[in-house]
């Protein structure tokens, strides 16, 4: 059932969810990313972008936080 | 036990003559200070905002005529990703050698609060999970079954609303519980898949080797060599030459119970 179309997050249309499949990152940014809550499997939405398209609000385990384009196309997703 | 604290924390700017040392850690906002003044009975200051216990604020406490003194540590989410508060927080529970940490958890949030839970089950085998803002996932309807969280994570878990003083009388029981054996902590530890299995395997004699004589948790530190972390060797280097020049100065003598009781 989750496994519509795999996008990157930053991809993901205001007000769609999707669930994170994996980060293409690695590093400190992979490391900030997982403590933020964006582990596999994660359900996670697009709430808000700003005025100038970037960064994106998204809710993630109950809170939100804040991607820059940057760090939102490395995510991979599966649309929901 | 280990001995000579005072040695031992005075590069953390700590003075303590208390038999035991806690460090009290917990993401940003969960209470911590607040739990920090409902056990010392001290009036630090407590606020709503990120940042705010920038290095380490300590008091103490007496309980059945033991004494402690308790660390606050920066709140954060994490004790990886190398933010400077992430810095102090892990340097003190890994090389602080406390005697116990305390991890406050936001009962409305756990979810996202057990990532550095299970961070530090991961450091230290002494920890106590406070299970904080019981009163406030109450209200969301929200119900906690502490002690399977407990059976879980192999270490105690307390509910508390710190706020109202409820459950510091429980967490102190626990705390000397487990401090004097009655109680004996088994945290989880995450396994790892096989090549980090195999890495950790290959590398560990020789990193237990090179802390023999501390408490330090070679598992622990081979992760973090396998991750990379050049923060986490900086301090290991600083730590290991501090333990050579006491070994020098024959500071590594056990102390006489009376040098530590003051």
């Amino acid at each position: 059932m989750d496994h519509k179309e795999m996008i990157s997050l930053y991809d993901l249309p205001i007000g769609a969810e999707g669930r994170v499949v994996s980060l293409e990152v690695s590093g400190v940014m992979r490391r900030r990313l997982l403590d933020l809550g964006l582990v596999p499997n994660s359900l996670i939405k697009a709430v808000r972008r700003s005025p100038a398209g970037d960064p994106t609000a998204y809710r993630v385990r109950g809170t939100t936080i804040g991607l820059r384009m940057e760090e939102a196309s490395k995510i991979l997703i599966n649309r929901l | 036990m280990s001995c000579c604290k005072t040695d031992r924390l005075e590069k953390y700017n700590i003075v303590s003559n208390d038999q035991y040392i806690i460090a009290l850690a917990g993401n940003p906002n969960v209470g911590k200070s607040t739990l920090f003044n409902a056990l010392t009975g001290m009036h630090q200051h407590t606020g709503n905002w990120p940042g705010k216990t920038v290095s380490q604020a300590h008091g103490s406490f007496d309980y059945n005529n033991r004494s402690y003194t308790i660390v606050d540590l920066p709140g954060t989410y994490s004790l990886l990703s190398n933010s400077a508060d992430e810095e102090v927080a892990r340097d003190f529970i890994c090389f602080g050698e406390p005697d116990l940490t305390l991890v406050v958890v936001d009962a409305t949030s756990l979810e996202r609060n057990l990532n550095l839970a299970l961070q530090v089950l991961e450091m230290t085998d002494r920890v106590i999970v406070c299970v904080n803002l019981m009163d406030e996932a109450e209200r969301k309807r929200i119900d906690i079954d502490l002690k399977q969280l407990s059976k879980l994570l192999g270490v105690p878990a307390v509910g508390m609303s710190a706020r109202s003083n409820r459950g510091t009388e429980k967490l102190k029981t626990t705390i000397e519980d487990v401090l004097e054996g009655k109680i004996i902590c088994n945290p989880v530890r995450q396994p790892y898949s096989e090549e980090i299995e195999r890495a950790i395997a290959e590398i560990e004699p020789e990193v237990k080797h090179l802390l023999q004589g501390s408490t330090i948790n070679s598992r622990w530190v081979s992760l973090r060599l396998i991750d990379d972390d050049e923060t986490i060797l900086k301090s290991i280097e600083k730590y290991l030459m501090e333990i050579q020049e006491n070994h020098k100065m024959g500071v590594n003598e056990p102390c006489p119970k009376s040098a530590i009781l003051g």
